[in-house]
């Protein structure tokens, strides 16, 4: 079927600068048990292909899910007449990118096969594990589910550049919501949105830990429904990494973005409060900051061999000591602001184009042990798990919650709060950083569900971190 | 009939006829040809075409579903042979599937038809006409345009279709760095006189934002929301809010109405208003959507939106909600406050344009935190001083739409929802402003 696609893109290409086609299809199962109830399989193929087209400075899109000869040469058409109605009205000479010619292929490492375990063994599994989950009457809704995805990609160009990836991910999750006295409490093995992302297969399974989980979940539950709230005030925080992956994400990630600083994000998903003129000096956060883009770790939910306007992948400090080096943007942002970046034009599908997105965006580990850290907080509070997340459109001003507190007092572990919640500014608030876990802490976490972009696109992303230490943080729990 | 009608009719009279004795074919079509066009520093970012189609096909038999999304050429010839290997393929697995105790779909024969042509404008005319406007202005915007066909089938004898044609752009005139006007012409008849207008007011109102911003100290103030801003709190209800499955299980945002009888201003009267919403009239089960829902009943909780699952398992009736029991047309009654009065009314504190990344700081509570965005002003003796520099509220919605909801506007706004998330959206709100006696704004 590749080979179809590329003979008749090829065939049907116009005389012009620049041309490559885009193609995806992925296939997807995702299977469900909720109090005890099998839901309905829900199987999709999304496939379809995207050509580009640059002419004379301008630049056109147009995708279609009819991979015909004659689907592909209307897109290619439609692409045409946007690169002409855009030459010499754009933001910039399209025809000035040296867009990358890729050759070669990726694959993930897959360990375990999930087409190994029959759809009926998978819902078996599920259903053990969401029993499980109901430790009493107060679990009044519980809930075990698993993701799969295989994504196939190819980019060719008109002139010969030809590489194809083939991606799989597995997502699985478990919850457990409790209720009494009025008050509701949800807790999950490893976030409510999906935050246990990889790309393999079976294998993660097990990482993730999913046989004998149900219980563990049940009953945070209901520990968190029996738990005061969080206290309120100036405090340590100590954030592990299943609410760390939201702190990179929303307050590094997004606001280093380089098609937000040059302004295209401003009608939907926002500006940045960092400039262009930053980076080389700016200091983000204190000495033991060290944030990566790294596309090219395995196991990760964002890892590629090349991103969607075939740029290489490889890992790059983005922050390095504190001081921020390099932005999040792509071959063209790249060339459009005259500054280095990194291999991340992504689209979410084939029937989006791609932009400046997060692929791995990880903070590195540091030299201190969980029992360092907690043991040097005299008054905090351990956070896990995120659960909700707000932040204004320079990726500034945030307020994060997440499902699970522990009180730190006198350097040691104390009782659970419930509603933990804190907020701060980015700016300052990455210079509060005054511990980093070392290796020992490190977990490897992502999001399905990054939305950004008109039209509106969500992606895969990822964000490994280990567990980290903040100082003097504005601290609160829930209530009225 | 459309093109792409008789397309929708002949492959679902294709399916039908696949279907065994016994069993149940379902198909839902859903395709778009878009131009998408996005703006910035008054020039041209990125233009997209994107022409898709998608079927999902459910194979029922017995208390067995399975089913399954494809995307299609959107031509009988090449999509015949595709799609009825995959109910062959379905056909092969749904012996593995766990009986379904909560199935339910429509089964009595019956049909529906809405269709909305428009005059959309071409690429180019967008293209000529922003540019020109945008002249010696930093515009930065999105147009999205083109037909949108959903069509429901199944071999129980129902057919469904809603074919509209539309134009959706929202653009900013932004003064510099988080300070702008934004605005939105929708529709399905694009003039040029009137994209000019709105144009012309965005032009004098961003000219406000080059005064001297005002900081605001964290407490509470007298707030009036627009309508822009009503729809990001009406939102985060919907998000969570409405649904049976939600109320039932105790993790709806409104649980203390539905438990302990809390209420909400008996101004408040929330509605799901298909009849005058632009969303399809059934759902992805084939059920037709009522007229209208209603949600809230001055201030007091009503009914919830019920899908087909939630009906079986909860022993009650559809009344046509989508899967995630989410409004897909929401309504808030109107008020009495007239608009032009409303800076007048508000008096001192501030008026926001637009609410921004809202969120729970604790769901059971209803708690909501958000951020001011664009254009909010500081207010003093009923006129606009100051822009304001963005602030954090953080305020449960039995304050905002209760204790403290002084009015509602008389005037509403209809606000086609812009989101655009692998496909077009129909989904859209319509809502006053609302004048608070007070929000408390914590960072």
């Amino acid at each position: 079927m590749l080979d179809t696609l590329q003979r008749d893109f090829r065939s049907l290409a116009p005389a012009v600068d620049f041309c490559a086609l885009r193609f995806v299809e992925e296939t997807s199962e995702y299977l469900a048990v909720r109090q005890d109830v099998a839901e309905p399989p829900k199987l999709s193929v999304n496939s379809g292909a995207m050509v580009t087209v640059i002419d004379r400075g301008g630049l056109g899109y147009a995708a279609t899910s009819d991979l015909s000869k004659t689907g592909i040469a209307e897109a290619l058409d439609r692409a045409r007449e946007y690169a002409r109605l855009t030459a010499g009205r754009s933001v910039m000479d399209y025809g000035a990118v040296e867009m990358p010619r890729p050759h070669g292929e990726y694959r993930s490492p897959v360990g375990r096969d999930p087409a190994k375990l029959s759809r009926k063994e998978k819902y078996e599994l599920l259903a053990a594990e969401a029993k499980e989950c109901r430790v009493d009457d107060r679990i009044v809704d519980w809930e075990a589910n698993l993701w799969t995805t295989a994504s196939k990609q190819a980019y060719f160009t008109a002139d010969g550049a030809e590489a194809v990836q083939e991606f799989h991910f597995l997502v699985p999750n478990l919850s457990a919501t409790a209720h009494a006295k009025g008050e509701t409490q949800t807790r999950t093995h490893a976030g409510r949105y999906n935050g246990y992302c990889k790309q393999g297969g079976l294998e993660i399974l097990d990482a993730f830990g999913m046989k004998g989980a149900g219980r563990s979940v049940g009953e945070g539950a209901l520990e968190l429904l029996a738990a005061p709230n969080c206290p309120s005030g100036k405090m340590d925080v100590l954030l592990m990494p299943d609410q760390m992956m939201l702190q990179i994400h929303e307050s590094i990630g997004h606001p280093i973005e380089l098609d937000r600083i040059l302004g295209d994000e401003r009608n939907f998903a926002g500006t940045s409060f960092v400039m262009l003129d930053m980076f080389g000096t700016y200091r983000y956060g204190s000495e033991l900051l060290n944030v990566t883009h790294d596309p090219t770790r395995p196991e990760q939910y964002a890892s590629y061999g090349w991103d969607d306007d075939g740029l290489p992948a490889d890992k790059q400090f983005l922050i390095r000591k504190g001081i921020l080096e390099r932005p999040l943007g792509g071959a063209i942002s790249q060339k459009r602001a005259g500054i280095a970046g990194v291999a991340n034009t992504r689209a979410c599908s084939w029937n989006r184009a791609p932009i400046d997105r997060m692929a791995n965006l990880n903070v590195e580990p540091g030299d201190s042990t969980l029992e360092a850290l907690i043991g040097s907080i005299q008054h905090g509070v351990m956070m896990r798990t995120n659960v909700s997340w707000s932040i204004d459109d320079s990726r500034n001003k945030f307020q994060f919650g997440c499902e699970w507190g522990r009180v730190i007092r006198n350097g040691k572990l104390a009782e659970v709060v419930k509603n933990p919640n804190y907020r701060g500014i980015s700016a300052t608030f990455w210079r509060s950083l005054s511990g980093v876990g070392d290796a020992s802490t490190f977990e490897v976490m992502g999001t399905p569900f990054c939305g950004k972009g008109e039209p509106s696109q969500v992606i895969r992303v990822g964000h490994a971190s280990p567990a980290c230490r903040f100082s003097n943080v504005d601290v609160f729990g829930g209530a009225a | 009939m459309s093109t792409m009608r008789q397309y929708f009719e002949d492959v679902a009279k294709h399916l039908d006829s696949l279907a065994r004795p016994g069993e149940t074919i379902i198909s839902a079509l859903s395709a778009e040809e878009s131009d998408f066009i996005r703006f910035n520093q008054s020039k041209v970012r990125q233009a997209t075409a994107v022409k898709q189609a998608a079927w999902t096909i459910s194979l029922i038999r017995g208390q067995k579903r399975l089913d399954a999304r494809v995307n299609a050429a959107g031509n009988l010839a090449a999509d015949r042979p595709a799609l009825a290997s995959l109910v062959a393929q379905l056909r092969g697995a749904i012996d593995d599937v766990p009986d379904d105790p909560f199935l339910l779909f429509e089964t009595s024969p019956a049909t529906s038809s809405a269709e909305r042509p428009a005059k959309l404008p071409a690429p180019a005319q967008v293209i000529d006409e922003v540019l020109a406007a945008g002249k010696g202005v930093d515009l930065v915007g999105f147009h999205a345009s083109g037909p949108i066909w959903k069509g429901f089938a199944s071999s129980q004898g129902v057919r469904h279709w809603h074919e509209v044609e539309s134009f959706n752009f929202t653009w900013c005139l932004y003064h510099g760095r988080d300070k702008a006007v934004k605005t939105a012409y929708a529709g399905s008849a694009w003039e040029s006189a009137a994209l000019e207008a709105k144009m012309r007011f965005a032009r004098e109102q961003v000219a406000r934002l080059g005064e001297a911003p005002r900081d605001l100290a964290p407490g509470a103030y007298r707030a009036f929301l627009s309508p822009a801003a009503m729809t990001e709190i009406l939102g985060m209800l919907s998000w969570a809010g409405f649904g049976l499955k939600s109320r039932n299980t105790k993790q709806s945002a409104l649980i203390r109405m539905a438990d302990q009888d809390l209420r909400l201003s008996p101004l408040v009267t929330v509605r799901e208003n298909t009849r005058e919403g632009i969303a399809t009239g059934f759902q992805s089960e084939g059920f037709v959507r009522p007229a209208e829902v209603a949600l809230i009943e001055q201030g007091r909780l009503a009914q919830p939106l019920v899908s087909p699952r939630s009906a079986r398992e909860y022993g009650t009736a559809t009344n046509g909600a989508n899967a995630n029991e989410t409004p897909e047309s929401l309504d808030l009654a109107s008020g009495s406050l007239a608009e032009a009065q409303a800076l007048e009314a508000l008096g001192t504190g501030i008026y926001v344009g637009n609410l921004w990344y809202l969120n729970f700081s604790d769901r059971s509570a209803c708690r909501l935190t958000g951020m001011t965005r664009f254009a909010s002003f500081w207010v003093e003796d009923g006129r606009i001083r100051a822009p304001l520099n963005v602030m954090r509220f953080d305020d449960t919605a039995y304050r905002i739409l209760g204790e403290n909801l002084e009015a509602l506007t008389r005037e509403r706004d209809l606000l086609p929802e812009t989101i655009t998330y692998g496909e077009r959206s129909t989904e859209s709100t319509r809502t006053p402003g609302a004048l608070l006696k007070e929000l408390a704004l914590t960072l």
